[in-house]
């Protein structure tokens, strides 16, 4: 029997979800954002809300996660995501409403927008993709750099008593009232992406139940930022990242975990 | 039917805002302005029509709520003061680039910085000239009364939703803060989400539903892509210029000397001509109404007739560049303003067109380059 014989669409059992589109990523090979796209996609599709979805693209690496994303999407200023999400749910509050933003949109210029909206309430998801660098730009510092880690504009490594700690936005909107559901997960492996996809389901789910807001970090790694090998970047974010990042649901159901 | 109160510009602003039918304002407190969202809160319009209102964080966050909400086609506005705008020409630049309709208001106070909260007249250039970054232009509305915050709130949405584009309402301290008699317009009624679909659907981003998928966006990283888009935007603002420039001839008909003056200022300088018609002086007033587009043509052909020009702005000299452009060096342009937050009065107006036009007599451009080759 011929491979191509048995490459036919009835022989299929996993297919990619029609809500990603057939426009090449943009991403490094190696980099997880190309997962947490899919994931999401699939949780859209999979819960049949697509009419009912509008994401909010950031500045950055996935600022063209329109391009990818068969969704309804409008494109943020840098680090606003959180207001424009905030205004399309005030607006349409029956419409589930995300923002998918990396570490230096969310934690850096956007902070501001991050806290409040979390603060607020707003019925929206937060899907924020930390992985310690400002990919885009070609590797330089972000409020997540890890102390010691190399980049372009921390060629000697991040020193804390210069540049700061690595901000840990996570838990700090975690101590809002206004959030309810706030988890941190990673992509890198198939164990680690299906628990990230129930995290994202669980998100969508309280939109749909009006509980206000969800928060999802997912820790990943930025192969071509951090000067490595894609499996070198993988062991490497186990080994450092989830140190100081580490995974695990932070509030649910409105309750902080010990 | 029409209702007549007594209101302050910005209150007026705001109930005009409910009763065009908008969906949402965002905005945060500052002085000259903070009479808008205070009206709004006091109002509570979400019980009266469902018109959403937000105090944001920061003006930032108020102009990006602007552009989400208006992505989704909703009707939405918010309003400001200089410092305010400042930080808000990011977000109208997106506005701008990713042709998304929206109201911004301006109640102008003195700068630069953080200046004073008292009128003024000084960001001429930030809402002509661009402000934010890149090619684009706002359509600017300079209302002079009370009763004009009240109409150019349709109208500037009217214009937002025409060309798919910001409009600014150029407004200042004194407008803002002063109390007249406005007659109020009948209730728009709010388009239902359905209407929103059906009307703007073929780009607004409210769900993919039966059709593909919409993007909103201002990014376009192919070279000819964007230039298309530049190309497009300048297609609009020509448009602009031959359908909706609007300005005013105040007793032009035999003047001598004409003031150029808008918002308050042609207030003033109304009633600065009047005065001087009383001395024998024959003035009149220019007034436009759009800053853009701007009266290039009107003033172009008043330069025939008179012998001079006066500029009244309440600023160090701002859109006399305008005035200058437009007379082309046919007669001479000086500038007339305070600054500081202090507000001319018809006399120092007066004074100030004896002086520097009429003692100058019929001094046309021409005679004077070639007194100087002499």
């Amino acid at each position: 029997m011929e491979i191509l014989d048995i490459i036919k669409p009835e022989n299929q059992v996993f297919c990619k979800t029609k809500l990603m589109t057939d426009s090449a990523l943009s991403y490094c090979p190696g980099c997880g954002h190309g997962t947490a796209h899919n994931l999401t996609m699939e949780v859209i599709d999979e819960m049949g809300i697509v009419e009912d979805t509008i994401g909010v693209a950031p500045v950055g690496c996935s600022v063209l996660a329109y391009d990818f994303m068969n969704i309804d999407m409008t494109q943020a200023a840098h680090g606003r995501a959180p207001a424009v999400a905030t205004a399309i749910a005030r607006t349409w509050p029956e419409k589930y409403v995300f923002t998918y933003q990396g570490d230096g949109d969310l934690a850096a210029i956007g902070t501001a927008e991050t806290i409040h909206a979390c603060n607020r309430g707003e019925n929206i998801v937060i899907i924020f993709v930390n992985n310690g660098i400002y990919g885009m730009t070609g590797g330089q510092m972000a409020p997540t750099t890890l102390e010691g880690m190399i980049s372009s504009t921390s060629p000697y490594g991040r020193e804390i008593k210069s540049m700061g700690s690595p901000l840990k936005m996570t838990e700090l909107v975690a101590n809002l009232p206004g959030v309810y559901y706030v988890t941190r997960q990673s992509v890198h492996t198939h164990k680690h992406a299906r628990k990230a996809k129930k995290a994202i389901q669980k998100a969508f789910e309280n939109t749909r139940l009006k509980k206000g807001l969800s928060f999802i970090e997912i820790v990943s790694n930025c192969n071509s930022g951090w000067k490595m090998t894609p499996n070198e970047s993988n062991i490497w974010m186990e080994e450092n990242m989830f140190k100081y990042f580490p995974l695990g649901d932070i509030k649910v159901d409105g309750i902080l975990k010990q | 039917m029409s209702e007549l109160k007594l209101m302050k510009g910005n209150e007026a602003l705001a109930e005009a805002a409910i009763r065009a039918g908008a969906d949402a304002y965002f905005g945060y407190p500052i002085t000259p302005q903070s009479e808008v969202i205070e009206y709004l809160m006091t109002e509570q319009p979400e019980k009266r029509t469902g018109m959403v209102v937000l105090q944001a964080e920061s003006e930032i966050a108020a102009i990006n709520m602007v552009y989400g909400a208006a992505s989704t086609g909703k009707k939405v506005l918010t309003s400001s003061s200089s410092p305010g705008i400042s930080l808000k020409l990011e977000g109208i630049s997106y506005i701008a680039g990713a042709e998304l309709p929206a109201v911004i208001v301006n109640v102008v106070r003195g700068g630069p910085g953080l200046g004073t909260i008292q009128p003024s007249q000084a960001d001429y250039f930030q809402s002509v000239k661009g402000g934010g970054h890149g090619d684009y232009k706002l359509y600017v509305l300079a209302p002079a009364s009370v009763q004009e915050m009240s109409d150019f709130v349709e109208d500037a949405f009217i214009i937002a939703f025409k060309y798919r584009a910001p409009v600014l309402i150029l407004s200042d301290g004194l407008i803002g803060q002063m109390m007249e008699k406005v007659s109020l317009k009948e209730q728009i009624p709010r388009l239902t989400n359905d209407e929103i679909i059906e009307k703007y659907g073929s780009w607004a981003v409210t769900g993919k539903k039966n059709r593909e998928r919409n993007i909103i966006t201002s990014l376009d990283l192919q070279s000819e892509k964007m230039e298309a888009r530049v190309h497009r935007l300048m297609k609009k603002y020509e448009q602009m210029e031959k359908e909706d420039l609007r300005y005013e001839k105040i007793l032009c008909d035999d003047a001598e000397y004409l003031i150029v003056a808008y918002g308050s200022s042609a207030r003033i300088s109304q009633k600065a001509i009047e005065l001087a018609r009383k001395k024998g002086i024959k003035a009149g007033l220019l007034r436009p109404i759009t800053l853009f587009p701007y009266p290039k043509q009107a003033l172009f052909e008043l330069a025939d007739q008179v012998k001079g020009i006066l500029s009244v702005e309440l600023n160090a000299g701002q859109m006399i560049e305008d005035v200058k452009l437009s007379v082309q060096h046919k007669v001479p342009v000086e500038h007339f303003g305070r600054t500081g937050g202090i507000i001319h009065t018809p006399e120092e107006v007066l004074e100030a067109l004896e002086q520097k036009i009429i003692k100058n007599g019929n001094l046309r451009y021409h005679k004077t380059r070639e007194s100087s080759i002499l």
